[in-house]
């Protein structure tokens, strides 16, 4: 459930972390979330898909996922375990793939620039708040419009059109 | 109340008489795109939804372009699925190589956009064809989904900005360079949630095709869509591809932007984006001595017949360098049979340069001459992030054609005037 508080280790990337750095158009040739997670972010870190561990979290900077349009980015980056991506800003296709897939993003501008690599934190994705537990900081993520928080609570864009359409099934 | 054309048409297909920026809105969509690498994900999406037919047989294009032809066994059921698909819900527009082309150039040839159309696509470029007063942009596939199901999207109204060019032109200087120039100047995340609105004298000169590629490159600096009004120039090109019936839509004069910006286009030389972003721009005079390996020319960008010619003018009578790989991939069937009918093929193969059928090929390193570690492509792609065209620590370069063709034969960067 998308609903609970979730802990975990932070990994640190910069600005306009591009969706070919967050899964390469080289392994575009399956959509399989399991095999898309073995190579997520490999073009910015090769090894960090071995090195993460279910439950950490992305904070970055500027424009996170900025390019192509390609739903793998965010789908790569659920199914590695990854808790949700905290950053300064989003690219809107990613923004919007995200909330239609289900994937956890907050968006803090402050939390982005003192949350270090290696940092502990937990967050709770109904309030929005993010606590550093290495450094005992609390940060608050901008909410999400109503709306955009319904289809993150049905589970994605998918459910929460057959929960508003049942006709549709 | 005063509004632009993106408000207009985003208004108009959810039924409302005005949208303000933030405000989040559903609407009827009239054209639903999906290649081969969204498509896959998007279907298995659309089967769960569970629903037994899609909401417009017609309405929906599915064009098997960036590892078309397959590539290899993984691409060949990528694109198998969409087939199969297609034929499956009765969908008309499925394009099978041999009829296809890259999507953005494909259908704004075939006719399939008019102004005042609400497009999705879930290609983040798809917001090309605002070119031809349509608004259009890029969505994933679960978006892509959705609206094959429902025949509607979600949006929130964009903030507006306007891009006024005036002044005229430098030589070599094409459509390609004013958007490289402005993405430049504002960044990758200069018009992020935004809509970007092109207008002014030099606009007004540009040709429909100049205008796909610029709006074309909306989406690289962050903006939703990018949009031009409807004018002699776009009705023109409408007859020719036989749309007959459109609103004529113009944006108020009062209509409100959060910021204008004034280009003078006078300053403008041919630009080149260095790696690894396209708003990384250096004018060309300035580019030094950077040797490549390869050049490229085509995409959705800039595979149309006015870029063969551009690049069919440099090429007449010379030599690629003996150092370098030129690939041209004309955009569409279309183009290619054009290219071959203005005599371009010969001036391409005399030179030099392998011509391809239509696909997306190397401009996301797919196939068709994707870059080994260590080499530098120049191209007139519209990205030129870390691996773009292949292997992590190759380089893309970005420019206009008549650029990457004159680099073609001076196996550098360089401009047709260094020739
Ligand atoms: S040509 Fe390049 S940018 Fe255009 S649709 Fe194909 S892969 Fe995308």
């Amino acid at each position: 459930m998308l609903t609970h508080g979730r802990s975990g280790h932070v990994w640190k990337f910069g600005n306009n972390i591009d969706t070919d750095l967050i899964i390469p158009a080289r392994y575009l040739t399956t959509s399989d979330p399991v095999e898309l997670a073995k190579n997520a972010m490999e073009d910015a870190d090769p090894e960090w898909a071995d090195k993460m561990n279910p439950g950490d979290f992305i904070v970055a900077g500027d424009n996170f996922g900025c390019g192509s349009s390609r739903e793998h980015a965010p789908i790569a980056l659920k199914a590695t375990g990854l808790s949700a991506v905290i950053a300064r800003s989003f690219a809107r296709i990613f923004y919007r793939n995200a909330i239609n897939i289900g994937f956890p993003i907050l968006e803090s501008p402050e939390a982005a620039e003192e949350i270090k690599e290696g940092d502990e934190i937990e967050v709770d994705l109904t309030s929005g708040t993010i606590k550093d537990l290495t450094s005992g900081k609390t940060y608050q993520a901008q909410p999400f419009p109503e709306f955009m928080q319904k289809i993150i609570k049905a589970g994605g864009l998918i459910k929460y059109l057959r929960q508003q359409h049942p006709q549709l099934r | 109340m005063a509004q632009t054309i993106t408000q207009k048409i985003l208004a108009k297909h959810a039924g409302l008489r005005s949208a303000e920026p933030g405000q989040l809105i559903n609407c009827k969509v009239d054209l639903v795109l999906g290649n081969d690498i969204t498509s896959p994900p998007a279907i298995k999406e659309f089967e769960r939804i569970g629903v037994s037919k899609v909401f417009d047989k017609k309405k929906i294009f599915l064009v098997p372009d960036h590892f078309a032809p397959a590539k290899d066994i993984k691409s060949a059921e990528q694109i198998k699925m969409m087939r199969e698909f297609a034929h499956k819900y009765g969908i008309v527009n499925f394009f099978e190589i041999g009829c296809m082309g890259i999507e953005h150039a494909l259908l704004p040839e075939m006719g399939a956009i008019k102004p005042g159309d609400l497009i999705i696509g879930a290609d983040s470029h798809t917001c090309t064809y605002g070119a031809l007063g349509a608004f259009s942009t890029g969505v994933g596939s679960t978006d892509m989904a959705a609206a094959m199901a429902t025949g509607e999207v979600w949006f929130k109204v964009p903030e507006q900005l306007k891009f006024v060019y005036t002044g005229k032109l430098q030589k070599w200087v094409e459509a390609k360079d004013l958007i490289l120039y402005t993405i430049g100047q504002i960044g990758v995340d200069g018009a992020r949630y935004m809509s970007m609105e092109f207008t002014g004298p030099v606009i007004d000169k540009l040709s429909i095709e100049s205008r796909l590629t610029m709006a074309n490159m909306a989406i690289e600096a962050g903006g939703k869509n990018g949009i031009f009004g409807i004018d002699a120039k776009t009705k023109q090109y409408l007859t020719k591809v036989h749309v007959t019936r459109y609103p004529l839509l113009y944006s108020d004069k009062d209509a409100e932007y959060k910021q204008i910006y004034d280009y003078d286009v006078a300053e403008i030389e041919p630009q080149v984006a260095y790696p690894h972003l396209p708003s990384n721009t250096h004018p060309v005079s300035k580019s030094g001595h950077i040797k490549i390996d390869q050049s490229v020319i085509g995409s959705c960008t800039n595979g149309r017949i006015e870029d063969m010619r551009v690049a069919a003018k440099i090429l007449k009578g010379k030599k690629v360098h003996p150092d370098v790989r030129l690939i041209i991939l004309p955009a569409t069937q279309n183009v290619e049979l054009q290219m071959i009918k203005e005599g371009l093929m010969e001036i391409f193969i005399k030179a030099g340069a392998s011509v391809s059928t239509p696909t997306c090929g190397p401009c996301l390193g797919g196939h068709m001459g994707v870059l080994a570690e260590g080499e530098k492509a120049i191209a007139t792609t519209n990205r030129n992030f870390v691996g773009r065209m292949g292997h992590p620590k190759s380089e893309v370069y970005l420019s206009n054609v008549a650029v990457a063709a004159a680099s073609a034969v001076a196996g550098r960067i360089a401009s047709p005037e260094d020739l």
